[in-house]
Parts: C-alpha cells; sequence; structure tokens
C-alpha cells in the first residue's frame, strides 16, 4: 500500500466496489468526474452514470428526483459548487424532503491550492450541519473514507462526504479502518492533560503534534471526529471532564465547523478551556497546499502553540 | 484595415499565456488560448480604456465570466501596460497580484473576481444596468465559457439583460465545443445556441472567433445594435496556436512540461 492517498482517490475506488453490491445506486457528476473520481465508476458502470454538465443545482434536483424513485445517489462535485452553488436545493429538496441522496464533495479546505480563494471553501460543514438530518462526514485519510463511504452507502437519508484534493497519509488500514463507527468519535491516541479533537486532514497533524508535545510531557488525547452530525456528544463530555481542555482542529471556518459544534456541546454540559485551530474568518488565495496551511494557521505546530496557550490558562 | 499588428500581440499574449502557466506549474492553458484573439481584441482596440487610469469615468468593463482563462487576460493587461510582465511569472504562487482566478482590487484592469462559473455574466448585466441608470457612456463585456452555458444562471442574467434592453451588454461565448470531462455535446449539449439566445431576446452573431476582421466586424454590429443586448457567438478552437494542445480536453487545467512549453513557446513564434 502507498503511504499517502488522497480521500478522493478513495472516493472513486470505493464507488466501484459499492456499484457492484447495489444494483440501485446511481452516480451524478457536473463536468468534474476526471477530478471528483466518479469517472472510475462510470467506467465499470456507464449505464448508472450521469453527467448534468456544469448545472449543479440542477444535478441536486435530479438526484433528488431518482431517490425518490428508489435509486441510491452518489452526486459529485466541487465542495464550493456542492455545499454553496446547490445549498438551498440540498436544503429543501434533499433535506426537507429526507432523500437518499449523498452528497460527496472534494477539493474541500485550503489544500485544494493555486486554485485560490474562489475555490477554497470553508463554510461547507458549517452549511451543511444546519440542515436537520443530514448526516455529515469529514475523512481523515483514505482507509476511513473507504470505510464510512461504505456505511453513508448502507444508511438510509442525506449524507454530506467532504473530501480532499490533496494525498494524505495513511494511519487506518483495512483492519483499523473496520472499527471506525458513523457517528462515533475514534481516540486515536489516549491522555490524560488535554484533548485535541481534529477532523478530515487535520487528524494528521493532530497525531504529529501531539507527538511533539509527548517529548515535552504533555500528554495528549487525540480523537479523530469523523463525523460532525450526528455528533459523539459522549466522547466529548468526557474529555472534556476527564482532560479539562479541548483543542478542535480543522480546515475549515472556526465559525461554524467542528470547533463551533464541539463548543455547543461542552458549553451546555461542561463548559471546559477550547481553543480552536481553523480557517480565521478570512478568504484564502492561491498557493501550494502546505505553503497556505502553514500561512492560515492550520499545521501541526498550530496546533501544538494551541495546547501551549491551553496549558497556560 | 491591417490586422497583422493584431495578429502579432495575440501571439505574443499566448506566448505568456504558456509561460506563466508553465511557471506555476498549474492552471488552465487551453480556454485560454481560446480566447486570446478576443481578448486581444477587447484591450487593444474595441474598448475604450486607459491603462494610466484604469477607474476611469465611463470607462468600457470587461468581466471574465470563464474566469479559469485569467492567464489570457493578464497576459493582455500586462501587455497593454496595466502592470509590468515581469509579474507574469509570479501567477498562482504565494503572495501573487495573480491569483489562480483573478480577484479584483489587486491589479488593475480586473474588473470582477471570478472562477465560479456563470456568476460574472450575472454581475456584468448589473454593471450594464448601472450604467443605463447613470446615463453613462461604458459598455460591458463578458466572455463566457460553452461549458459555462450550461449553468442555469446564464439563463437567469440573459434575461434580464434582454428586459432590461441591455444594449450596452456585449457577451461573447468561446465556442470550443470542449469542456472538462470532454465535448461539449457529450457532456450536456448547448445547442441549439444561436436559437436559444435569440429566443432570450438576444441579437446574435456567429464569428470565426480566430479572425479578427469577423470579430471587430461584430463588435461594431454589437455598438450599432439598439434596444436589446448581444451575443458573439466566435467559433474557437480550445489550445489554438498551439499543436498538441489544439482541441484536446486534456489541456484544460494542466500545466506543460518544460519541453512542451519550449515547444509551445516555439510553435508561436515566441523567444523561450
Ligand atoms: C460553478 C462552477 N462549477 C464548476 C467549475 C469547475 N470548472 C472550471 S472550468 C470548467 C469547464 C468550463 O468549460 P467551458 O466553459 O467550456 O470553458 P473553456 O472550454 O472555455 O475553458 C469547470 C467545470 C467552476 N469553476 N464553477
Ligand atoms: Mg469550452
Amino acid at each position: 500500500m502507498a503511504d499517502k492517498m488522497a480521500t478522493r482517490e478513495a472516493y472513486g475506488k470505493v464507488l466501484q466496489e459499492l456499484g457492484a453490491e447495489y444494483p440501485n445506486l446511481v452516480v451524478l457528476d457536473a463536468d468534474l468526474s476526471g477530478s471528483t473520481k466518479t469517472g472510475e465508476f462510470k467506467k465499470v458502470f456507464p449505464e448508472r452514470f450521469f453527467n448534468f454538465g456544469i448545472a449543479e443545482q440542477n444535478m441536486y434536483g435530479a438526484a433528488t428526483g431518482l431517490a425518490l424513485s428508489g435509486k441510491i445517489v452518489c452526486a459529485s462535485t466541487f465542495a464550493m459548487f456542492a455545499s454553496g452553488r446547490a445549498f438551498e436545493i440540498i436544503r429543501n429538496s434533499i433535506g426537507y424532503t429526507h432523500a437518499n441522496v449523498k452528497v460527496c464533495a472534494t477539493h474541500a479546505g485550503i489544500t485544494v491550492g493555486e486554485d485560490g480563494a474562489s475555490h477554497q471553501t470553508f463554510e461547507d460543514l458549517a452549511l451543511m450541519r444546519t440542515i436537520p438530518g443530514m448526516t455529515v462526514v469529514n475523512p481523515s485519510d483514505g482507509a476511513s473514507a473507504k470505510e464510512l463511504l461504505r456505511q453513508v452507502v448502507a444508511m438510509e437519508g442525506p449524507c454530506y462526504v467532504r473530501l480532499g484534493r490533496a494525498a494524505v497519509p495513511f494511519f487506518y488500514d483495512e483492519e483499523s479502518a473496520k472499527e471506525i463507527k458513523l457517528g462515533k468519535g475514534n481516540t486515536l491516541r489516549e491522555g490524560k492533560d488535554v484533548t485535541i479533537i481534529a477532523t478530515g486532514i487535520m487528524v494528521s497533524e493532530a497525531m504529529k503534534a501531539a507527538e511533539e508535545l509527548a517529548i515535552e510531557g504533555i500528554d495528549c488525547r487525540v480523537i479523530d471526529m469523523h463525523t460532525i452530525k450526528p455528533l459523539d456528544e459522549d466522547i466529548i463530555i468526557k474529555a472534556a471532564k476527564e482532560t479539562g481542555a479541548i483543542l478542535t482542529c480543522e480546515e475549515h471556518s472556526i465559525i461554524g465547523g467542528l470547533g463551533s459544534a464541539v463548543a455547543e456541546v461542552t458549553a451546555t454540559n461542561c463548559p471546559c478551556q477550547l481553543y480552536m485551530v481553523g480557517q480565521r474568518d478570512t478568504f484564502g488565495e492561491s498557493g501550494s497546499p502546505e505553503a497556505l496551511k502553514a500561512k492560515y494557521g492550520m499545521t501541526a505546530s498550530d496546533i501544538y502553540k494551541g495546547v501551549h496557550v491551553l496549558m497556560k490558562k | 484595415m491591417d490586422y497583422k499588428q493584431f495578429e502579432e500581440l495575440a501571439s505574443k499574449v499566448r506566448v505568456d499565456i504558456i509561460k506563466s502557466v508553465f511557471e506555476a506549474g498549474s492552471g488552465h492553458p487551453g480556454g485560454s488560448l481560446s480566447c486570446a484573439d478576443i481578448m486581444t481584441a477587447l484591450y487593444f482596440k474595441e474598448m475604450n480604456i486607459d491603462p494610466e487610469n484604469p477607474l476611469m469615468e465611463d470607462r468600457d468593463r470587461l468581466v471574465l465570466s470563464k474566469g479559469h482563462a485569467c492567464p489570457a487576460q493578464y497576459a493582455a493587461l500586462a501587455e497593454r501596460g496595466y502592470f509590468p510582465k515581469e509579474e507574469l511569472k509570479t501567477l498562482r504562487k504565494l503572495g501573487s497580484r495573480l491569483q489562480g482566478h483573478a480577484k479584483m482590487g489587486l491589479v488593475p484592469g480586473i474588473e470582477m473576481s471570478t472562477g465560479s462559473l456563470g456568476q460574472g455574466f450575472s454581475v456584468s448585466v448589473g454593471m450594464a444596468l448601472a450604467n443605463k441608470l447613470d446615463n453613462k457612456e461604458g459598455r460591458v463585456y463578458a466572455i463566457l465559457g460553452d461549458g459555462e452555458l450550461q449553468e442555469g444562471i446564464v439563463w437567469e442574467a440573459a434575461m434580464s439583460a434582454s428586459h432590461y434592453h441591455l444594449d450596452n451588454l456585449c457577451a461573447v461565448v468561446d465556442w470550443n465545443g470542449l469542456q472538462i470531462d470532454g465535448k461539449n455535446d457529450d457532456v450536456m449539449t448547448v445547442r441549439p445556441i444561436e436559437d436559444k439566445f435569440r429566443a432570450f431576446g438576444f441579437n446574435v452573431i456567429s464569428i470565426n472567433g480566430h479572425d479578427f476582421a469577423e470579430i471587430f466586424d461584430a463588435f461594431d454590429q454589437a455598438r450599432a445594435c439598439k434596444g436589446q443586448p448581444t451575443v458573439i457567438v466566435a467559433s474557437t478552437h480550445k489550445g489554438h496556436g498551439v499543436s498538441f494542445m489544439e482541441d484536446q480536453a486534456g489541456w484544460h487545467g494542466k500545466a506543460p512540461n518544460e519541453e512542451q512549453a519550449k515547444q509551445a513557446v516555439e510553435e508561436l513564434g515566441g523567444e523561450w
């Protein structure tokens, strides 16, 4: 196995498997099938693949109609155009009818890189989690993406799955990925001093930071919060009580995303010190993914610094 | 009229498209090359603009609705003197004024931040409406991709443009036949395009988008047309001017390597 894979790659691969298992699975795209990897499904099941052209709103409307007629629908485009352009259709057609549509959106966050701000989505988790009944998933690596996508297709109802452009390191393998459960945070590292709750590609940054901090004697718990909704409140409350402080990290705006979701839980159940790592209410820009992560404060070193801030409080 | 000078300018623009996308290591050469002649015609003759005074009252404005083709716009603006050509090398790099999809307010001459397809055309409708409201002379030009026409907002914009009789608005469709996933006709056909725009109340002019005589003639006709907006359907070739990129969907969003870039510049009569 290669040591890195983009979560969108995993999506393309698992779609081929799922297509064979579910004869009623159909896949839609909006002129980005090479980038989103739905083209992998098209190669094997061309009769169940539909390109809607550059017309995202219509694609999600049609996805609803297909779902209301008994199909399981995975409909893909970039996160900006899925969660953004088609938001109200996803809300009123898919959400309100609780249609079985899986909005599988790729190229989320700052790691879109050189395409720049118009394509860097920091709002999707916030938008999607406000829709009643919507399951919101943000896998952290290739192996967990495959497993979570399997569970998403197996469940009934609308889901938003956030996938990335850039290759990210694996820390699950096929075996350990089987332990992942939709709706349950996954503790990757036990610790008693502070809890780092990470989602998506920030999980690997969190693990790096935790190792650094361990050298200094700071014992971090790390949780992979791959499901933003329904959110695993128990694991958050337990972490707040046992470690007293929580750092959240996400490749997303700190307004409305994982950080806000965790704050909603702690504020009403077990107030504790919080520190949020993420995009800080600003647009992105063009640059390499790594340089942008550093500039906009979404690296292991930002997590490391954040933990030190929490420890001083 | 002698069109040779425009052809030479367009070749320079094309050379800079190749060089800047090569330097960036990513970007969209295909759709930049296909609209390079239209872009050259607009910036070097058709539009009433002043690089020394980019915010001049009553200036004409261009909105590149197919925002991914900004390397063509940057190259034309630099050639026209809006900013130093040297800066083209910074395309898509961290801290550059030349964003991967153009951002308004960074370099002079960019009238609107685009990148999300369809929206630029809608914005150009608002600009044209404002010019009417303020009795301003300025005309508004919007360049759209043929794949972009699949977006619903394009037709909402078209409807409003003719409803408000925006004869100061001229859309140009870069009809290169290709989008990302292949031919428009295979992905989601937008034909019959002339009839569609006509049904939406437009004055429709079809031309060869690589022929300056036809391009200038179309702009003249657009200016002469009163009471309705104009769309110029410009037949083009994606990747025009570079043999191995021509009519290839694969060159939509891919940078050439050094060897390819050198060959492309050579074919365009430029210097590496
Ligand atoms: C709303 C939106 N959806 C999808 C994209 C991704 N995208 C960028 S370019 C492109 C294809 C454009 O094709 P066309 O309009 O024909 O442009 P051209 O051939 O002139 O390059 C797509 C789908 C986008 N930028 N905006
Ligand atoms: Mg095209």
